[in-house]
C-alpha cells in the first residue's frame, strides 16, 4: 500500500495477518501485565504490616467500645455486646469530663508555649553571630536526641524535694521558700513541671524546622519590604508569616497530636501510680483497661480520643497533601 | 563650625561610626540572649552528665555542686552491674537492628511503587500512610494488647518488633519516596540505553543516589525503636525480656532512688541516640520543610 505507513501500523497489520509467532505475542502481554501488577506486589508487604497492626486494631478498638470486655472476656477471647452502655457510662462520669478538660487545657498550654518559644528561638538564630548560632543549634540537637524516659529521670532529679536543684535555685533567688518543696503535692505545680518538661523537649524540633524554613524565605522579599520602610515586626507579620503558614500548620497539628496523648512523662515521673488528679485521657484509658480490667470502658475513652485527634489530623493531612507534591 | 556642634544633640562620636557601633551593640545583645537560651536548654543534659560523675556525698548535698570536683566512675559500674542491664542491652540491640533492617526493605519496596509507578489506588494509599501516623498510640494499645494476646505474642520480642515496624513504616515510606522522586528519570534511562539491565541500573545508579535517604530512614527507625517505652512497658512483662528504656524507668523501684547510678544509666542509654542524632538531624529537618515554602 503506502510506503509512508508508520511502523506501528505495519506491525499491527502483520500481527493481524498472524505472521508474528504466538510466543512473542504472549511475551508482550505478559510484560504489560507485569507493569500493571508490579506496584501492587511492591506495596503488599508494607500494606500488610500496616493493615494487621494498625487497621485491624483500630476496628477492634471501635468494636470493643461497644462490648463488655473484662478479665473473664479476656480469657475467653470474646467480648459481650452491650451497645452504647460504655459510652453512656463514661459520659455520665464527672471524672471523665474533668479528665477531658484537663487534657484540653494542658494540650493548649503546651502547644502554645512550644510554638511561640520555638519560633522565637528560630528568629533569634537569625540575629546572632555565626559561632553563637552553631553553639545553639548543637545544643538544641543534643536536647532533641535525649530519649523521653531519660529526660523524665533528669527532670525528676531536678525537682526532687530534697536534693533537687530547682528548689535550691528558687530559694536562692528569693522567689519563695522552696526548701523541701514537693512539686507534685499540688497538681497545678505538678503540671507546671510536666509543661516545662514537654515544652523543653519539643522546642528543638520546632526551632530547627522553623529555622530551616526561614532560611528558604527569599531574601529579596524581606529587603524589598525593608526598603519600603516596613518595621521588623511588620515584615515578620506580613511577609514571613504567610510564607511559613504551611509549616506552622504542620508543626502545630503534630504538636497537638503529640501533647494530647501525653502518657509516659506523667506515668514514669509519678512512679507508675499517678493519683487521679494527674489523669490525662491516655492515662485514664490505660487505668480503666490495664489496672481495673475494664477494657471496654478504656476502649470507649480511646475512641473519644481518636475523634478529638481527628480534627487536628485533618488540618495536617490537607497541608501535607498540598505541599507534599502529591498528584 | 562651632554652631554645627552646638546643634548636634550628642556630639560624642563622629556621625558615620555611630550607627555601626549601635549595630554592634545590638548584635552583642542578641548573642548574650542566645547564650542564655543555650544555657537554659542545655542545663538538664549537663546536669545528668555532671551528676553521673559525682560521688554520692556530692550528689546528696543541699548546696548543689555544679561541676564534679572529685570525679568518679563508680556510678557507671553500679549502673552496669544493676540487675538485668545486659539483658536489656541485648534486647534493645536485637529489637532495634531487626526493626531497622526490615523497615528499610519494606519501606523501600513501597516507596518504589509510589514514586515510580502510577496505578489505581496510589493516592488513597498515600493518604493512609500520612493518616496512620496520626493515630494515637495510647489509644491503640488496648486493642493491640487483646490482639497480641490472642496470637500469643505478649511478652515476646517478635510481637514488639512487628508493632515498632508499623509505627516506623509510614514515615520511612514517605521519606524514601521523596528521595526517589528526586532522582531524575533520565539517569536511569540513559544507563539502560547504555546496555545496563533494569537491575543493573538500579544497583549502579539509583542505590548510590539514595544513600543519604536510606541512612536517614535507618537512623529514624533506630531512634524510634531505641527510645520507645509504652509498647515495651505494656507488652514485655518478664524482667529478662525488657528493653533499656523499661529497665531505666524501673531503675528506682529496685533499690530506692539512687541518683548517681540512675544518671549514669541514663547517660549510657542516651549515648547511641545522641551520636546518631547529630549525624542525621539536618536531613530530617530539611526533609520536612523541602518544598514547604514557595517564594
Amino acid at each position: 500500500m503506502s510506503r509512508l505507513a508508520p511502523e506501528g501500523a505495519a506491525v499491527a497489520s502483520v500481527a493481524e495477518s498472524g505472521v508474528i509467532p504466538a510466543s512473542r505475542r504472549r511475551r508482550f502481554s505478559r510484560r504489560r501485565l507485569g507493569q500493571a501488577t508490579a506496584p501492587y506486589v511492591l506495596l503488599t508487604p508494607a500494606a500488610a504490616v500496616i493493615g494487621v497492626v494498625l487497621a485491624y486494631p483500630l476496628y477492634l478498638l471501635v468494636k470493643m467500645s461497644f462490648q463488655k470486655y473484662g478479665l473473664f472476656e479476656l480469657i475467653r477471647h470474646q467480648g459481650r455486646w452491650v451497645g452504647t452502655a460504655n459510652y453512656a457510662s463514661i459520659f455520665h462520669d464527672s471524672e471523665f469530663w474533668r479528665v477531658v478538660l484537663r487534657t484540653l487545657v494542658f494540650t493548649t498550654v503546651c502547644v502554645s508555649l512550644t510554638m511561640v518559644l520555638g519560633t522565637a528561638i528560630a528568629l533569634l538564630l537569625l540575629q546572632v553571630s555565626r559561632w553563637v548560632r552553631i553553639a545553639l543549634t548543637t545544643g538544641l540537637v543534643l536536647v532533641w536526641a535525649v530519649p523521653v524516659i531519660v529526660a523524665v529521670n533528669i527532670w525528676r532529679f531536678m525537682v526532687d524535694y530534697q536534693f533537687g536543684v530547682a528548689n535550691w535555685t528558687l530559694s536562692k533567688l528569693h522567689i519563695g521558700n522552696f526548701v523541701r518543696h514537693d512539686w507534685f503535692a499540688n497538681p497545678w505545680s505538678g503540671f507546671a513541671v510536666f509543661t516545662g518538661l514537654i515544652v523543653w523537649g519539643a522546642i528543638p524540633f520546632i526551632t530547627i524546622t522553623v529555622y530551616a524554613a526561614l532560611a528558604q524565605v527569599p531574601r529579596e522579599l524581606l529587603e524589598a519590604a525593608a526598603i519600603d520602610g516596613a518595621r521588623p515586626w511588620a515584615i515578620f507579620r506580613e511577609v514571613t508569616l504567610p510564607l511559613l503558614k504551611p509549616i506552622f500548620v504542620i508543626l502545630t497539628s503534630l504538636s497537638i497530636i503529640w501533647d494530647f496523648q501525653v502518657f509516659q512523662q506523667i506515668w514514669v515521673m509519678l512512679d507508675s501510680r499517678p493519683s487521679s488528679d494527674y489523669y490525662t485521657m491516655a492515662i485514664y484509658a490505660f487505668h480503666q483497661s490495664f489496672q481495673i480490667s475494664e477494657y471496654g470502658l478504656g476502649a470507649a475513652i480511646a475512641v473519644v480520643m481518636v475523634i478529638f485527634m481527628f480534627a487536628a489530623t485533618l488540618f495536617y493531612l490537607r497541608q501535607m497533601l498540598r505541599t507534599g507534591e502529591v498528584h | 563650625m562651632s554652631s554645627v556642634t552646638q546643634i548636634a544633640p550628642t556630639p560624642v562620636a563622629p556621625a558615620a561610626t555611630r550607627p555601626r557601633a549601635r549595630k554592634r551593640l545590638r548584635k552583642a545583645g542578641w548573642n548574650v540572649l542566645g547564650l542564655l537560651v543555650l544555657a537554659v536548654m542545655i542545663f538538664p543534659v549537663f546536669w545528668m552528665i555532671s551528676t553521673a560523675f559525682k560521688p554520692g556525698r556530692d550528689i546528696l548535698s543541699y548546696t548543689p555542686q555544679w561541676i564534679p570536683l572529685h570525679p568518679v566512675l563508680s556510678n557507671f559500674t553500679d549502673a552496669i552491674h544493676q540487675q538485668f542491664f545486659w539483658n536489656a542491652v541485648k534486647n534493645s540491640v536485637i529489637v532495634t537492628s531487626v526493626v531497622v533492617v526490615l523497615s528499610l526493605v519494606l519501606a523501600f519496596l513501597a516507596a518504589l511503587a509510589l514514586a515510580k509507578f502510577s496505578f489505581y489506588g496510589r493516592k488513597p494509599f498515600i493518604v493512609v500512610i500520612l493518616g496512620v501516623q496520626m493515630v494515637p498510640l495510647a489509644a491503640l494499645i488496648i486493642p493491640l494488647y487483646i490482639m497480641m494476646s490472642r496470637v500469643h505474642q505478649v511478652d515476646k520480642l517478635s510481637g514488639v518488633i512487628v508493632m515498632y515496624l508499623t509505627f516506623v513504616l509510614p514515615f520511612a515510606v514517605w521519606t524514601l519516596r521523596g528521595f526517589l522522586l528526586g532522582v531524575p528519570k533520565e539517569l536511569e534511562e540513559s544507563a539502560m540505553v547504555d546496555g545496563a539491565t533494569r537491575f543493573g541500573a538500579f544497583v549502579r545508579i539509583l542505590l548510590p543516589l539514595l544513600g543519604p535517604g536510606l541512612v536517614a530512614t535507618a537512623i529514624f527507625a533506630f531512634i524510634q525503636a531505641w527510645n520507645e517505652f509504652i509498647i515495651a512497658y505494656v507488652f514485655l512483662h518478664t524482667p529478662e525480656k525488657q528493653t533499656l528504656m523499661v529497665w531505666l524507668a524501673s531503675f528506682t523501684t529496685l533499690r530506692g532512688t539512687d541518683w548517681g547510678p540512675l544518671m549514669a544509666g541514663a547517660t549510657l542509654c542516651s549515648l547511641p541516640v545522641i551520636i546518631f542524632f547529630v549525624l542525621v538531624q539536618r536531613k530530617i529537618a530539611f526533609g520536612l520543610t523541602a518544598g514547604a515554602v514557595k517564594g
